[in-house]
């Protein structure tokens, strides 16, 4: 009885898993720009590894193996944020097009692509001036030493 | 159950078929490292689900290697965007 419905759970649990996967992968395919394709990806994805890992902790029901899922789960829930926010970052910067429709884009102009510096737009003159960029400056430094 | 395998199988097969088109049509790089990191992650749910078809559990460890790979190129794909060379896309 008890094999029968955990059984059922761990069908349950596979079927959403690769259901969540392919929505993230419908996602990627039909959203319009790299941030709306990062929000489906990030989210449906990691939650369909999430269920696809339950499913392997039932089905082995053994401690090391529910250890070693857990980790994966943690893994994913971690990093990928991380990577999220650096591509979307990176993305941005670089001058990837955002969709006609954004409402709003806060960091407009506020990123000095030659220093890397980005601004908050509350900071005093003195602070402004002490950010300007000296041109003298090289930017790709040849040797190690100052 | 047998069924089920295939099902989940076969979903996530179409998921990397999808996934496969973004990253040849992807306008820009960025587009195409995010549909790579995605690749990933299904590479990831497709080893769990073959550690279940297989009833072999050392499946889980080749999943946590692809997971901690995917990251590591994700971040390296990133640093090399902002702070890297030449672009042309």
């Amino acid at each position: 009885m008890i094999e029968y419905i955990l059984d059922w759970i761990i069908a349950i649990l596979m079927l959403s898993g690769g259901m969540f996967t392919l929505l993230a992968a419908v996602g990627i395919l039909r959203l319009p720009d790299l941030l709306t394709r990062m929000h489906a990806s990030t989210k449906a994805g990691a939650l369909g590894v999430a269920l696809m890992m339950a499913a392997a902790m039932l089905h082995f029901n053994d401690l090391v193996v529910i250890a070693k899922a857990l980790a994966v789960v943690m893994f994913i829930f971690i990093t990928a944020p991380i990577a999220a926010h650096a591509i979307g970052r990176a993305g941005y910067f670089v001058g990837v097009p955002i969709w006609v429709k954004t409402v709003k884009d806060e960091l407009f102009n506020r990123y000095d692509s030659d220093t890397h510096r980005l601004r908050s737009g509350l900071e005093t003159p003195e602070e402004l001036a002490a950010l300007k960029p000296s041109k003298d400056k090289p930017r790709i430094r040849v040797s190690t030493k100052k | 159950m047998h069924i089920v395998y295939l099902l989940t199988f076969g979903l996530l097969s179409i998921a990397f078929v999808l996934i496969f088109i973004r990253l040849i049509l992807g306008p820009t790089l960025p587009d195409r490292v995010v549909a790579l990191e995605l690749l990933a992650t299904v590479a990831v749910a497709m080893t769990g689900t073959y550690a279940i078809f297989t009833d072999r559990s050392s499946f889980i460890d080749v999943a946590i290697v692809a997971a901690l790979t995917a990251f590591l190129g994700a971040i390296g794909f990133a640093r090399f965007l902002e702070r890297g060379g030449p672009r042309d896309d």
